[in-house]
């Protein structure tokens, strides 16, 4: 697993976070809900994994929408 | 400005006794059209294309109560006229107008293309009575500069149908009658030759030419066609109808279709002229596999290319699992081979890491006009621009990328049509013959988005909204939120004018205009998707569209032009990660039972990977094997040395395409394709409509490309059992709710077809959202402007911006395998005269253009087509590697790369970068065929 790897990752959570932070929207919802749309299993893991490492680089809402992910996850992992 | 309306009133006359009803204003050569014998004409053609001229006095005929013999083309209908068509009066002035015309016209091999001559065998004329020793024009010299046709003066009968054809069809102009009387000669541009003059090559003077004096090389070289079938371009998104004509099995001509609804009789240089590649030397025929990329192909049969490919999967599959294992769609495929090669990496590979070239060019498009629309997909037909009273063009140059249809905006402009065009680049578009914009926001690159929100913030600002279309079609709640954002100061012209270089009354003055100057249009191009905001763009346009009320009728609407011919259908048919076939997200379980019944596997509900994640993945040891079907990643794909690396990294990369293009490079089995030329199936263009594609060859190379996925689907383990693409159509329709009415016994039937077509519009849907948008209300989207994190510094202070030209298309891989190479041998480098003097750089100079990614060699142009501070080229050719210099930055919703925005500095240098040359000796070695083993 690369450095490189997981700032690319970051850099797309925060792009994606910039333009839902614009929105009259729970952001956070809607970063989770595009990443869980859009991002295959393993870098949906990836980001959720960087978050528990400190969320080095990752804006407070991509953040917050990688913690919803987390969460979503876990809950539907129980279910 | 008034629309084209079917005329309402008729007149009644009677032509050589029959009784004829005909609409107001028309010709008695139209109203004759259809009675008996035509009246034979030579300036005049039959089909309406052109306006009357009146000057080869073929077509005379006698009017009851009027003296002399007019010209029917040229004379209106009248009611109650009574017109005699022949007579022996007629039949002598016939006579004498062809012996004048063949006095001076040079005998010449019958290919079947002078009407001069039908005519003349028809009326009799088999000699003159004028001699031989009058002045001819024989001694003008024949032009063969055009590397397609001729034109000999010597057989020309000045009759103008070519300069009306270039004025009126193609609207370039350059080509006019000089001189006068005796003298007259037809001219391109100022009396140059056709190759160095202003003429585009479109072939719409050889078409219209009722003398073989333009003729295509093709028809002297090889004879007239025995036989022909109507297919469709392979070349961009217009989507053209041809008429291939064949002598045996050998393709002589491509002749526009005039019933193609897309083109209507009308061509480029590309679709008319350039299919030579389909029989060029380069290309590879047959099956070739390799234990690793640096060893020599070794050419196989297709059963041990098939099975060595289907053992590798599955070898790579139970090792490192299915999910390292992907495919790409290709763009210029049809359909059903699109379809067919998601089927088989989601049923038979059991993944939905597949993917399509839109990833890098429209993929913002699909998510920008899905999410304020409901559809992914532009809103209306080609024709609709006929009723344009504005055009605003953004990012895109179509008289470049999408000629045949710019023909059309061309004349729609040349009629009145108000023009914005809002592009770093001064387009053509901005100043030609008869056309000139009305505005040319000429932005830094990257501002789209803001530009875009200040215009809607004059709009909303000054009051010019269309409140009542968006109180009954859009979210209102929605709409004062984006109104009241676009309005705040900051997203006003004068604020955002520090950082989108854009002159703020030039701005409002192009709001004003798109808002209150009638049915107003918006054609946009990669200059808006090929960015890190390329999605909120394609939204902020669907917000001025909706806030104006330009939906759901015709000269309106939101309109992507496409880039390759087939972006829009692989994009239908299932081609993403995420979505099946229609569009529906792979998590909808509805959607997926449908599949999964009908295919009889269970589909991964989960999304795959897109192609820069693959491409990642790999270089992480992740990815292990792709399927690449018509793409050619490694010189399209940002990034170059990045995906070199990514293919380096896999176990095992199958490219399956004409050539051995630069992928094939890395690449450990090849899979030979087949032209369109050589297939069944269909492609779907810019307007959604569904054309059909028809074989007129067999495949040289042995298989269409749907039989060969088949192939390698069975032998994967997976049977496929379809006799003919249209079973597959059959199985898209069925699993399609928008093709639900779709078969090749329609498209047969009505020529063409733009989804939706289903029970609710059985014939297709030319505009989308007449009575509604398809998500239900319009949703307005708040667009802030985010600067891209590719920054312009001391190190790189100019601005790279790419695009294409009119005679390449993409890649290269098909144009310059063809005589287009002589417009185009290399890419160049475009730089402002400023930015120029002060590095040093003379025009015509190697210079160095280096980015944060990779630097590479080319020729500069010095222009005042861009802007101070931009630098422009193409990726046409793969020595000059674009690409390297490119950055992997990507639109947030999408990752569709920024390809437009990148921060380089130019220096002159001697010689190509590091990159060039080791990739050169690269490709090279990796291009080594071991020679078949003989047989025993």
């Amino acid at each position: 697993m690369s450095a490189e790897g997981e700032d690319k990752l970051v850099m797309m959570a925060n792009q994606i976070a910039a333009f839902f932070a614009g929105q009259h929207v729970d952001a956070a919802a809607e970063v989770a809900g595009h990443l869980k749309w859009f991002w295959a299993p393993p870098m949906r893991a990836r980001i959720i994994a960087h978050l528990a490492s400190g969320a080095g680089g990752l804006s407070e809402v991509a953040a917050a929408g990688v913690a919803r992910l987390r969460d979503e996850t876990s809950a539907q992992a129980v279910k | 400005m008034a629309s084209p309306r079917a005329p309402t009133e008729t007149v009644r006359l009677t032509i050589d006794g029959h009784a004829v009803t005909a609409p107001a204003g028309a010709s008695v050569l139209q109203a004759a059209q259809g009675i008996g014998d035509a009246i034979p004409s030579l300036c005049a053609t039959g089909d309406d294309a052109l306006k009357a001229f009146g000057s080869c006095r073929l077509c005379l005929v006698e009017i009851e109560g009027r003296g002399g013999a007019p010209a029917s083309c040229t004379t209106p209908v009248a009611e109650g006229m009574v017109v005699s068509t022949r007579s022996p009066k007629l039949e002598r002035l016939r006579r004498n107008v062809l012996e004048l015309y063949l006095s001076d016209h040079a005998p010449h091999a019958d290919h079947g293309e002078c009407e001069l001559c039908d005519q003349a065998k028809v009326h009799g004329v088999t000699e003159t009575r004028y001699g031989d020793g009058g002045q001819t024009h024989d001694f003008l010299p024949c032009d063969e500069s055009n590397p397609y046709f001729t034109f000999d003066p010597a057989q020309c009968i000045v009759c103008s149908r070519c300069v009306r054809a270039c004025d009126e069809v193609q609207g370039t102009l350059a080509l006019t009658v000089e001189g006068r009387g005796f003298g007259s000669k037809i001219a391109a541009s100022q009396d140059e030759l056709f190759l160095s003059s202003e003429c585009v090559s479109c072939g719409a003077c050889v078409e219209a030419c009722p003398t073989e004096a333009l003729v295509e090389k093709t028809i002297l070289e090889h004879g007239p066609p025995q036989s022909s079938a109507v297919t469709t371009c392979a070349y961009c998104g217009v989507g053209c109808t041809f008429e291939a004509q064949m002598r045996g099995e050998e393709l002589v001509r491509m002749i526009p279709w005039k019933d193609g609804k897309a083109n209507h009789g009308h061509s480029c240089v590309k679709g008319r002229f350039a299919w030579g590649y389909a029989n060029h030397r380069d290309r590879a025929l047959n099956p070739m596999i390799r234990g690793s990329i640096s060893e020599p192909w070794r050419e196989v049969s297709w059963d041990e290319a098939i099975a060595h490919t289907a053992a590798e999967f599955k070898r790579i599959a139970a090792t490192h699992g299915t999910q390292t294992i992907g495919g790409i769609t290709s763009s210029r495929c049809t359909n059903e081979e699109t379809f067919l090669v998601q089927k088989m990496i989601r049923a038979a590979l059991g993944t939905n890491n597949v993917d399509t070239c839109a990833r890098v060019c429209h993929s913002p498009t699909g998510y920008g006009l899905k999410t304020t629309l409901g559809t992914s997909a532009g809103t209306q037909d080609f024709d609709s621009v006929d009723h344009s009273d504005v055009i605003m063009v953004l990012g895109a140059n179509p008289t470049d990328g999408h000629p045949v249809f710019a023909s059309r905006m061309k004349r729609r402009l040349r009629q009145g049509a108000k023009l914005i065009v809002i592009d770093p680049r001064r387009i053509d578009l901005v100043r030609t013959p008869h056309v000139e914009a009305d505005f040319h926001l000429p932005l830094r690159p990257g501002t789209n988005v803001a530009v875009l929100t200040a215009l809607a913030h004059v709009i909303v600002t000054e009051g010019l909204a269309n409140e009542a279309f968006i109180r009954e079609r859009c979210d209102w709640d929605e709409f004062q939120a984006w109104a009241e954002f676009v309005a705040r100061p900051e997203n006003s012209p004068e604020a955002v004018e520090l950082f989108t270089g854009v002159d703020p009354e030039a701005v409002r003055g192009a709001a004003r205009l798109y808002a209150t100057g009638g049915d107003a249009a918006i054609y946009y191009g990669l200059g808006v998707t090929e960015h890190s905001q390329g999605s909120t763009a394609v939204m902020a346009i669907a917000n001025l569209a909706m806030a104006t009320g330009n939906y759901g009728r015709p000269g309106v609407g939101v309109n992507p032009l496409r880039g390759q011919n087939n972006v829009q259908g692989a994009c239908d048919m299932g081609s993403f990660p995420h979505e099946l076939s229609g569009y529906r997200h792979v998590s909808d379980a509805t959607a997926r039972a449908l599949f999964e019944a009908a295919w009889d596997v269970p589909i991964d509900p989960e999304p795959g990977l897109r192609i820069p994640n693959m491409l990642d993945a790999a270089v992480e040891g992740a990815f292990k094997a792709i399927y690449i079907q018509g793409e050619d990643i490694l010189q399209s794909d940002p990034n170059t040395r990045h995906v070199a690396a990514g293919l380096a990294a896999m176990e095992c990369v199958v490219v399956h395409d004409l050539f051995l293009n630069e992928t094939a490079n890395y690449a450990h089995v090849f899979l030979p394709g087949s032209t369109f030329l050589e297939k069944d199936g269909t492609f779907t263009n810019a307007e959604r409509r569904i054309q059909r594609v028809r074989k007129v060859m067999a495949p040289k190379n042995g298989y269409e490309d749907w039989q060969i996925t088949q192939l390698l689907s069975r032998a994967l383990g997976y049977p496929m059992d379809y006799a003919h693409p249209s079973q597959i159509m059959d199985e898209i329709a069925l699993l399609t709710p928008t093709f639900a009415g779709v078969s090749y016994d329609l498209l047969d039937r009505e020529g063409s077809v733009q989804w939706p077509c289903n029970a609710a519009a059985p014939t297709g849907t030319p505009v989308m959202h007449v009575d509604g948008f398809v998500r239900g209300k319009g949703k307005f989207v708040l667009t802030a402007y985010v600067p891209t994190d590719e920054k312009i510094g001391p190190r790189f202070p100019l601005l790279l911006t790419t695009g294409r030209i009119l005679s390449q298309y993409n890649v290269g891989a098909q144009t310059r395998r063809t005589e287009n190479a002589v417009w185009h041998e290399e890419d160049l480098l475009e730089i402002h005269p400023h930015d120029a003097e002060q590095r040093g750089v003379r025009d015509g100079d190697l210079v160095r253009l280096t980015s944060r990614a990779g630097e590479t060699s080319l020729r500069a142009r010095i222009t005042d087509r861009v802007a101070p501070g931009v630098v422009y080229t193409t990726f046409h050719h793969p020595g000059t590697q674009a690409n390297v210099v490119t950055t992997e930055y990507s639109d947030w919703a999408t990752n569709c790369p920024e390809y437009k925005v990148t921060a380089v500095e130019v220096a002159p240098c001697n010689g190509p970068s590091d990159w060039q040359q080791r990739y050169d000796a690269q490709a090279r070695q990796s291009r080594r065929i071991l020679p078949a083993e003989p047989a025993e």
